[in-house]
């Protein structure tokens, strides 16, 4: 399939373009821009004219709750979830059920996810057997079997010593090591911040250093071990702190938000709104006002959707019962763009937090547009606003505190490997 | 987004009593004043009144309770209301049926209130939010997060011993962090305009930020009870002893539980409560429980005028003057 987009505004930031440029698409990649290469018939043409055109987005945390947990969502309704967002690639943790331990899940994860011809995905590999903190998993076989990283979501391990000889490991064969910086035993049975929120509902609370003090022994072990680290989640602006002088030592240390906690704080629980219960917690207006700038500043990285599609059954529970995270994949682009808006940013270097910059964290060739590359492609209408409605999500998770809000971005044309995987009118 | 408080109705009447933050203090002024007609009720021979006929009320109680179980049954009896007592800890839940499955099935059966206990904090809001227009519901202590029907009989104690607010220095001590009665006692007592509320705990019973809610913090009792006039002791969990919050009940007697030598800092008329059960030896010693100036029998009976006073409210049927 020959595809022709013109009249969009290119934006690439990895390239540093922002213009107007057609696009011409042949085998899956790339061709050329402005002049057709030779022998170029477009089978489709894409007028984009007043949309942008934008490498794929690349989403660092995306649940399928396959294997195991298909009753909140299926392999298929989230990957079609995920090109409705403009998501061309995403990593998903390995906290399924059973945990992305051992090869034969991976391959068969990989293989389902090959087959539906979509988004590229990318399992995150368990650090340790069962996540369970105890032992390591046989890394170089799960490398084989796809897995191009190494995590440990949801907390730290238990044991510092394991912990530094996964990293140990990890670093023998050029692995990076992803992990969720909170302390297990300070986060304890916490379900939200510990700040005057928590105290006035009654809720058990996750303090602040149940982070900073998790950073601090992931630094330290990265000076240790010269892994290259991934800090997963980031939420208070002392941890950020933390994040900004490790890296100013030089350490290969690279840091994510999630689109919920660069917008929201522990006020937005309300009165007990189970979709703002998350790990790490919704944190106070100044911490999220740090992560806003640390995002520019260039302390984060990259934002995530840390999509978790969940049932509603799962939601109608009392908070602390109730199952923790939020849908977002559909939001990623939509909440990266008000956030950009707020901050009076351009979008080219907005747009960078989901495009080259995960790409450089997961390692992989992606998140720009060149000839030559494979055609994963964003297209969107920056101008139009959509209301979050469950109906309007395509994740069978219909569970998001921005339920209702008007949100700007919609996407209109997304591409993988040269291929429409996803379309809109309007 | 506008969240409305889910206590009040679209006319800023009482629809549900689920905590006493964020009511005005009109509203607990009204329970009050209803609590106290009801005083004669719950002191003649026959005592009962009409009020509540053909009403049901479910006792939803989730996590075992005796006492206050007991005193909503006997209000909601009093008001000729039909009872219902369910010890869901036993029963449903642990046949794997979801808390708003319960409630379904009960609304199901037309109960007019629910009475809920759950350890879980939020557990009434999340029905209250659940049910159909017209069925109040009542909370009746959930996790740490709030009890108001208990902060109301204290608030209803403290008038009748001390009669205003307004010129008062009340001292809360113990484990702030896991009360829901010191939450929902703040409240209250901020509301109705207590000038001086302190709460006096160790570090590590304190929740964080507590002094946002309105109060001074003091972790010495002999500053903190220095001229107060009432003394809300509140109830100390043996579990805390098990995690690292405290290392023996022994040291917190010494250094937190309420001996004359330490009351007699307080000024000379001030009156003790606990909120029941106590534990003697641990937060009060029994000279002062037994002592002359602890209220804590008269609260337990306040306590059923005070709920009879609330359902009476959320039914919509309050005593006019003459009518009981």
């Amino acid at each position: 399939m020959q595809i022709h987009i013109k009249n969009g505004r290119l934006v690439d930031p990895k390239n540093h373009v922002d213009a107007v440029r057609d696009i011409y698409i042949a085998d899956g990649k790339i061709q050329s821009f402005d002049t057709p290469p030779a022998g170029f018939h477009a089978d489709r043409i894409i007028d984009a004219s007043h949309l942008i055109v934008c490498p794929g987005l690349i989403d660092l945390s995306v649940r399928l709750r396959e294997p195991g947990l298909e009753y909140m969502a299926t392999l298929e309704s989230e990957m079609n979830a995920a090109v409705a967002g403009g998501v061309t690639r995403f990593a998903c943790p390995p906290d399924t059920d059973p945990p992305l331990d051992e090869p034969g899940l991976v391959e068969m994860l990989k293989h389902r996810a090959r087959n539906l011809n979509q988004a590229h995905v990318y399992p995150i590999g368990a650090l340790t057997q069962g996540l369970k903190g105890e032992h390591l998993t046989e890394m170089v076989e799960l490398h084989d079997a796809g897995c191009i990283v190494f995590g440990q979501p949801n907390a730290l391990l238990k044991n510092l010593r394991v912990l530094m000889q996964a990293m140990q490991y990890a670093a023998t064969f050029g692995f990076s090591v992803w992990l969720n910086p909170q302390d297990i035993h300070l986060a304890y049975d916490g379900v939200a911040h510990d700040g005057e929120v928590a105290t006035r509902l009654g809720l058990p609370a996750i303090p602040v250093c149940a982070e900073t003090i998790a950073i601090a022994n992931i630094v330290l072990l990265t000076k240790e071990t010269h892994v290259r680290t991934h800090l997963c989640r980031i939420s208070s602006a002392e941890g950020l702190d933390m994040v900004r002088a490790a890296k100013r030592q030089g350490l290969r240390i690279t840091c994510d938000v999630t689109i919920n906690h660069i917008h929201l704080s522990d006020m937005d629980i309300g009165y007990f709104d189970s979709n703002c219960h998350m790990i790490p917690p919704l944190r106070s207006f100044s911490d999220r006002d740090a992560l806003r700038v640390g995002l520019i500043d260039g302390t984060i990285d990259a934002i995530c959707s840390d999509h978790a599609p969940v049932d509603d059954d799962v939601k109608l529970l009392p908070f602390g019962q109730s199952e923790i995270g939020a849908t977002g994949v559909e939001l990623l682009l939509p909440l990266t763009l008000k956030w950009g808006l707020e901050m009076k940013r351009p979008l080219i270097e907005i747009l960078a937090a989901i495009t080259c910059k995960p790409a450089e964290i997961l390692g992989i060739d992606a998140g720009y547009l060149a000839p030559d590359a494979a055609a994963d492609i964003c297209i969107f209408d920056p101008e139009a606003y959509w209301k979050v409605t469950p109906s309007a999500l395509l994740s069978q998770g219909k569970n998001t505190p921005f339920l209702g809000m008007e949100l700007p971005g919609k996407i209109r044309y997304t591409l993988v490997n040269g291929n429409i995987v996803y379309e809109s009118d309007l | 987004m506008i969240n409305r408080n889910p206590q009040l109705g679209k006319n800023r009447a009482l629809q549900h009593l689920l905590t006493t933050e964020g009511l005005p203090a009109s509203i607990l002024r009204q329970i009050l004043d209803t609590a106290e007609t009801f005083m004669g009720v719950t002191e003649r021979e026959v005592k009962k009144v009409p009020l509540l006929r053909g009403k049901s009320i479910f006792n939803l109680f989730f996590e075992p309770s005796t006492r206050t179980r007991t005193t909503f049954e006997i209000a909601a009896k009093r008001l000729s209301a039909d009872v219902i007592n369910l010890n869901i800890a036993v029963s449903a839940q642990s046949k794997g049926e979801t808390l708003l499955d319960t409630v379904d099935n009960l609304s199901a059966m037309h109960a007019d209130m629910f009475v809920v206990r759950h350890s879980q904090s939020g557990a009434a809001h999340l029905i209250a939010k659940h049910v159909q227009p017209g069925i109040h519901v009542i909370n009746a202590g959930d996790g740490r997060h709030a009890h108001p029907t208990q902060a109301l009989l204290d608030m209803f104690t403290i008038r009748r011993y001390k009669k205003e607010f307004h010129n008062l220095r009340v001292a809360i001590v113990g484990d702030i962090l896991h009360s829901r009665v010191a939450r929902s006692q703040i409240h209250a007592l901020t509301t109705l305009g207590v000038p001086e509320v302190r709460v006096i705990a160790p570090k590590t019973l304190l929740p964080r930020q507590v002094e946002r809610l309105g109060v001074r913090v003091y972790h010495d009792m002999r500053s903190g009870l220095r001229d107060v006039d009432v003394l809300m002791m509140l109830r100390l969990q043996k579990e805390r002893m098990q995690g690292a919050y405290l290392p023996s009940s022994e040291e917190y007697f010494k250094y937190y539980g309420l001996t004359p030598e330490k009351l007699a800092l307080a000024r000379p008329n001030a009156i003790v409560m606990h909120p029941g059960p106590m534990n003697r030896g641990v937060e009060i010693d029994s000279d002062v429980a037994d002592g002359n100036q602890s209220v804590i029998l008269p609260q337990v009976t306040y306590g059923i005028a005070v709920r009879m006073a609330v359902m009476a409210i959320l039914a919509g049927s309050q005593p006019s003057d003459g009518s009981i």
